[in-house]
């Protein structure tokens, strides 16, 4: 039951503030930020996303920036008040296409309009974009996405794929396009995210891949879709370990540890082909997510070195191997490294003839920075990094000195092999025939080289 | 809203402000009040958004109340929604005022159009006004019958408002029943979910007043409305199913196909995106077979893999909510995740509530097969630059370290700990090596050798300090230097800020002069002579204590300071089973999260609809006795901390770490002596006088440290060698409730791992197979139950002389073909001679 719903800017401002059962005090926006904000004194450590404070539960998820909080002092189910959080969130963005600050600010009324729908007296009443169509009446302001930098997880694939339309995934669900009619489209999504750990010596210690289908349908009409995934696929169902590695990769079958699926799925041929049918909703939602601990053949591979130059000198050398075909570019890579707390200055050695690559040393968080724009399969870089210490290394500096971690992005890639073979409308007339945009991106969740 | 806070922030350049903007848009709104010029809606509709936007920030605009409601005469449905929007929320301040809605709204419930006729009564039954009650009871009604859906839906949450205002008008108009009647019969699913929603919260209300009520709340419990509802349950939207699963969750089903056939029905729910209906499908499925042992464990082992699935798919809030549950059936029952160890490695960029989560989940499952690659990962997050997370995985350390059976390799990595110069990690691993050498004082050489390298001034945290000075004291016969560096410590008595270090320090110095009195006698007298000049009370007192006892008889003084010492075996744990059961029986709640049952962190009246309420469970309990349940698994049904080998082996019977308040309790029986002197033992060193079974046998100290050290009058607790032959009664008896009882008192008396013969795990395919085996060797079963690889069986045994009794708890897993035990014994001196007994008749096991 859900007594109190807002919407906070970074700054703690409210952009929307609805009261469904007066049980909590008005001024709860304000005690939960002050909360959130200071949570420990020293301000390193995160406020978990459900706390209590006088007896009222705060649950809250951050979505680009914004903070969707909602109160009750009942003891409810902590899962369905996050999932409803961001489910929130995402019809808010299904009407407005692009869901940031400005756009929530500018379409406050249309937000109010949805909430009422969307929770009556502190129940849920639903969250599908298609059955609130019927009851939301203001039109969205679509914000001018073209002006917007890219960033967020729709941007993810606007690089290495230039024949996308730059306004497609940032489009709203129910608003018309100005002038023209409505574009038939839908948007098949395989978002997969690598969490690596390499040893020092280099050796693959755990390495999972979560995977995502996502889907955004702008067809009209509700159509069946069939989907049809690779005929090796197969979900471990057997209750063996799945840490047994089963299969070196390259070889046989992709198997997932196991997966999960949203409503509208049918399942009823998967066994026999692997093929999943729906009807897609309106808007955008997740058709599968996916699990996979099978080894795979990682992305990158990370060797540091460490040399002392002198009593207050070591020089830090980090190699970079990109492992994937060459007609795959890798984008926005960041590698950082801890160093000891009594760094006092880095200087940095590129290779020669580097480009799009800055280095810097975050004082602060005594912090190696390494940022490459692109980084083309097949190839190598290499990142000199000459520290000096205030004091004598008392031990190792490895000891001092934190594990390496990578993030990058890698369009039109996956590290599992799951595809999509084909995506079928079933539509009877042959004039029928819609964009079908079936992308990959894989992205690394934690890819970390210990020292 | 919140009243004007907005003067105190600076105000931002999109958000209106201010208290002169209120009275412009008063004077705009009521120049268009009357305005039937095209484009009129238009300007309204901006001013309306003004007055909403201002209503957000928290700007008072209640002054303009009249003119919103004059502006409201419009067919444009957008304003309609703003005006409503804004009545709404004013309308309880302004109750006058908000009667000049009730027409409109009144005609608009009319309208022909359902959506307006939904709106307006939605809007009708938010007032919140008491005196208006009388205006909604008629459009209510009709709301009820509407052939609309949408209105039905808003009618039926407009009755649960109209209640809250007014009860009595609700329970008169007999909307309850017809909300019953619709819950039942309507089409839309909606609709009934809405009418379980709003009974559940009425009869709840009402319960405690009428008779009735209560009734009409537990029938919905009853097999035909619950049955009814999970028919259709793949209509209902996600919200609704977790809704209905929850109340399925509270059923009690009359027998074992009932049991199946609901799990059935719900299996596919688990692979659902929705992580709430996954959670809520996961608690009928514990709840539904709680009373059979070996189905729970297989629920177990099927919610794994749709668990972890959620913790790596959705949002971060999300996985932490999920991982919260996932670290309570972690805890309850570690074994079963044994092999998931990998899945509990914390990545580099988790928040730390993720992280100490995950650390305590690997605590729990180290085996012995996992425990070196789980101790080397918490190795590398020691050297974290996450200050926080190294010293918990340092303690996790520490703690698998006490739990394990083989510590050799994890002793060495402490010790390295010691060695990598960092003062956080120093002093984490200076407690813990202080807690290991109670629990494996054979360990003490190589600890020592280590420990007395360390210079004291690299120690500056309390607990670091004082538990090297404990080691100092303890070992000072094997530390050379042992007297000087307590010498020196003592010279700057008035330096040391903590009373709990010097406590130590004069217990230390004084454990040192007995074992090398030239050395320490100088630096006796220097103590001595501070701490009864201390100011703080507690020191003072030891220091004046020490002093008369030393003068009274030194050897007296010996034992009393230094007493030779048993080993800790068991640590007492903060939380009691009965918490954790509590937690476990509001699993998917707050409770989980929190890690507290509800009681002790909500009212009574917003407990809600997870509450676990005791007569439900009693009934839950009553109905195992269902004929397809060996009687051998009721035990198991009544006592749900079986399972969990979590809570039993941390049973804390009463005495905690700072105990200083702890007066000796009465010990009548002999065979509780020796646990009692064990758990006083660890009190002892915590609170660094020591005690516990002193051989010399009548110390009459009284309390005056106020450790509550019993003058323990032990006939010597017979130490292992040459303990007369072990007899066991064949025909013992035990009811399930006593060995309930006796399994949470008792303490582990001895823990063993060892392998099975191959055979023996062949045969092992039901567990009963066992149980007949054991019989025949005077060793009975209680409760049983798993499914290959993993059983895990409760046994009980009874000397054949003596009503002394043994019991067991035994993992077997078949794949391994290891068998753990846990034996706890009213005579504590004799369990390893029957844990011998154990172990032959068990690799007897098919053999013969």
């Amino acid at each position: 039951m859900i007594s109190q719903f807002f919407v906070l800017s970074q700054r703690g401002d409210n952009i929307v503030f609805r009261d469904y059962r007066g049980e909590v005090q008005k001024g709860s926006a304000e005690i939960f930020f002050r909360k959130v904000k200071f949570w420990k004194e020293d301000g390193h450590e995160e406020a978990p996303p459900v706390f209590n404070v006088d007896g009222v539960n705060y649950f809250h998820v951050k979505i680009v920036g914004l903070l969707f909080v909602a109160t009750t002092r009942v003891n409810v189910s902590p899962c369905l008040m996050l999932e409803l959080l961001q489910r929130v969130a995402r019809v808010i963005k299904d009407y407005l296409g692009v869901l940031n600050e400005d756009s929530l600010r500018k379409n406050f009324v249309l937000v109010y309009e949805l909430l009422d729908e969307v929770i009556d007296f502190g129940y849920v009443q639903t969250t599908s974009t298609e059955v609130l169509k019927s009851y939301v009446f203001n039109e969205p302001i679509v914000i001018d996405a073209a002006r917007l930098q890219p960033l967020g997880p729709a941007s993810i694939f606007m690089q290495g794929t230039k024949r996308m339309p730059a306004t497609a995934v940032t489009k709203s669900v129910v608003a018309n396009e100005p002038g023209c009619r409505k574009r038939e489209e839908i948007f098949v999504d395989i978002i997969e995210k690598i969490s690596m750990t390499f040893s020092s010596s280099g050796y693959i210690l755990t390495s999972e891949i979560d995977g995502t289908i996502q889907m955004k349908s702008y067809l009209t009409g509700n159509p069946e879709i069939l989907l049809a995934l690779n005929d090796d696929l197969s979900i471990g169902k057997d209750g063996r370990s799945i840490y047994e590695y089963r299969s070196s990769s390259g070889s046989g079958a992709v198997i997932l540890d196991d997966c999960n699926f949203h409503e509208s799925v049918r399942l009823n041929s998967f066994d026999l082909d692997r093929t999943l049918s729906l009807i897609p909703p309106d808007g955008e939602f997740t058709v599968m997510n996916y699990r996979m601990t099978q080894e795979f053949k990682p992305p990158f591979r990370i060797n540091t070195l460490t040399e002392e130059a002198g009593a207050l000198k070591v020089e830090v050398i980090i190699k970079i191997n990109a492992e994937f075909s060459s007609n795959i570019t890798a984008n926005t890579i960041v590698v950082e490294m801890p160093l000891p707390k009594y760094t006092t200055r880095v200087g940095f050695g590129l290779e020669p003839g580097a480009v799009g690559q800055k280095t810097d040393f975050k004082e602060a968080t005594k912090r190696l920075e390494w940022g490459l724009k692109k980084i083309v399969g097949g190839s190598e870089h290499t990142l000199r990094a000459k520290l000096t210490f205030s004091q004598e290394s008392r031990g190792n500096i490895i000891k001092e000195s934190g594990p390496v971690s990578m993030t990058f992005t890698i369009p039109m890639y996956n590290a599992s092999r799951l595809q999509v073979k084909y995506l079928q409308i079933a539509k009877k007339s042959s004039t029928y025939k819609p964009y079908r945009w079936v992308r990959y991106v894989t992205q690394a969740n934690s890819y970390v080289a210990r020292l | 809203m919140a009243p004007p806070v907005q003067s105190q922030r600076s105000p931002s350049p999109s958000q209106p402000s201010g208290k002169g903007e209120v009275s412009d848009l008063k004077s705009q709104l009521r120049q268009l009040a009357g305005s039937r010029a095209p484009g009129v809606d238009d300007s309204k509709r901006e001013l309306f958004k003004k007055v909403i936007s201002h209503m957000t920030i928290g700007v008072d605009v209640s002054s303009v109340f009249g003119e919103m409601v004059m502006c409201s005469a419009t067919s444009d449905i957008v304003l309609k929604k703003m005006c409503y929007l804004y009545v709404g929320n004013y309308a309880k301040v302004n109750p006058d005022l908000a009667l000049l809605t009730i027409n409109f709204l009144q005609r608009d419930c009319n309208d022909e159009d359902p959506m307006i006729r939904g709106l307006a009564l939605r809007s009708l039954c938010s007032l919140r006004v008491a005196n208006l009650v009388e205006y909604l009871v008629g459009p209510l009604g009709s709301g009820l019958k509407d052939n609309n859906s949408y209105v039905r839906i808003v009618a039926v949450i407009g009755v649960l408002k109209l209640y809250h205002i007014s009860a009595s008008t609700c329970i008169d108009a007999d909307f309850p029943l017809t909300l019953k009647h619709l819950m039942l019969n309507d089409p839309d699913t909606q609709v009934v979910a809405n009418c379980l929603c709003a009974l559940q919260e009425i009869w709840s209300l009402e319960a405690s007043t009428s008779e009735g009520a209560l009734r009409e709340r537990e029938a919905l419990l009853s097999k035909p409305i619950i049955y009814h509802l999970l028919n259709r349950i793949k209509e209902f939207s996600e919200w609704a199913q977790c809704l209905v699963l929850e109340l399925v969750a509270k059923y009690v089903p009359s027998d074992s196909n009932d049991i199946f056939d609901t799990m059935n029905l719900l299996e596919d729910r688990l692979q659902h995106a929705n992580g709430a209906v996954v959670l809520a499908t996961v608690k009928v499925f514990l709840n539904l077979t709680l009373s059979m042992t070996d189905v729970h464990q297989q629920v177990y082992e099927r919610i794994k893999a749709p668990l972890l699935t959620l913790v790596s798919s959705g949002s971060p809030e999300q996985s932490y909510a999920v991982l919260s549950h996932l670290h309570l059936l972690v805890m309850r029952a570690p074994f079963i995740f044994a092999s998931d160890y990998k899945h509990f490695y914390c990545q580099y960029n988790e928040p730390s509530y993720v992280k100490k989560l995950k650390l305590e989940m690997l605590t729990a499952v180290a085996n012995d097969s996992n425990t070196y690659e789980i101790v080397t990962e918490l190795c590398e997050y020691a050297a974290n630059v996450d200050v926080t997370i190294a010293r918990e995985s340092i303690r996790a350390v520490g703690k698998i370290a006490l739990q394990q059976y083989d510590v050799n390799a994890i002793v060495d990595r402490l010790l390295q700990f010691l060695e990598m110069e960092k003062d956080y990690v120093t002093a984490e691993a200076l407690v813990l090596v202080k807690d290991l050498l109670r629990k494996y004082p054979q360990w003490s050489h190589d600890c020592i050798a280590v420990v007395g390298c360390i210079s004291t001034k690299n120690v500056q945290e309390p607990k670091a300090k004082a538990a090297l000075i404990w080691m100092l004291g303890e070992y000072s016969q094997d530390m050379h230097d042992a007297p000087y560096i307590l010498e020196s410590l003592i010279e700057n008595w008035d330096e040391e800020h903590s009373a709990e270090v010097r406590l130590q320090l004069l217990t230390a110095v004084t454990k040192c002069f007995f074992k090398r009195p030239p050395e320490t006698q100088k630096a006796l007298g220097a103590a001595l002579a501070a701490g009864l000049a201390d100011f703080h009370q507690d020191v003072h007192d030891r220091a004046l204590f020490y002093y008369r006892l030393l003068q009274y008889n030194v050897s007296v003084a010996e034992n009393v300071v230094n007493p030779p010492k048993q080993a800790v075996s068991v640590f007492a744990d903060t939380q009691s089973s009965e918490v954790k059961d509590r937690i476990f029986d509001e699993f998917n709640s707050l409770s989980v999260v929190y890690q507290k049952p509800s009681y002790m962190f909500t009212d009574k009246e917003h407990r809600g609809p997870f509450e676990f309420s005791d007569e439900l469970g009693n009934v839950s309990i009553g109905a195992e006795s269902a004929d397809n349940v060996v009687p051998a698994n009721r035990v198991e049904a009544n006592d749900q901390d079986l399972l969990l080998s979590t809570s039993e082996k941390e049973e804390s019977r009463g005495p905690t770490h700072d105990g200083s308040s702890y007066s000796a309790p009465l010990y009548d029986s002999s065979s509780a002596l020796v646990s009692a002197t064990n758990s006083l033992s660890e009190l002892a060193i915590s609170n660094p006088t020591s005690a516990g079974n002193s051989l010399s046998t009548s110390l009459a100290i009284d309390d005056l440290l106020g450790l509550g050290l019993p003058a323990v009058p032990v006939s010597t607790p017979a130490p292992a060698p040459l303990p007369p032959p072990l007899k066991l009664n064949p025909k013992a008896v035990l009811d399930p409730g006593s060995f309930q009882q006796k399994w949470r008192q008792l303490g582990i008396s001895l823990s063993q791992e060892f392998s099975m013969s191959p055979q023996g795990v062949a045969a092992l395919t039901t567990p009963q197979a066992l149980l007949r085996h054991m019989q025949g060797h005077s060793i009975h079963c209680i409760a049983s139950g798993g499914q290959s690889p993993n059983f895990k069986f409760f046994f009980f045994a009874q000397k054949a002389e003596e009503s002394s009794n043994f019991l067991v708890e035994c993992v077997i897993n078949t794949s391994s073909a290891k068998a753990q035990i846990k034996i706890k014994a009213d005579d504590q001196g004799t369990s390893q001679a029957f844990s011998n007994i154990f172990q032959s008749a068990l690799s007897k096991f098919n053999v013969s």
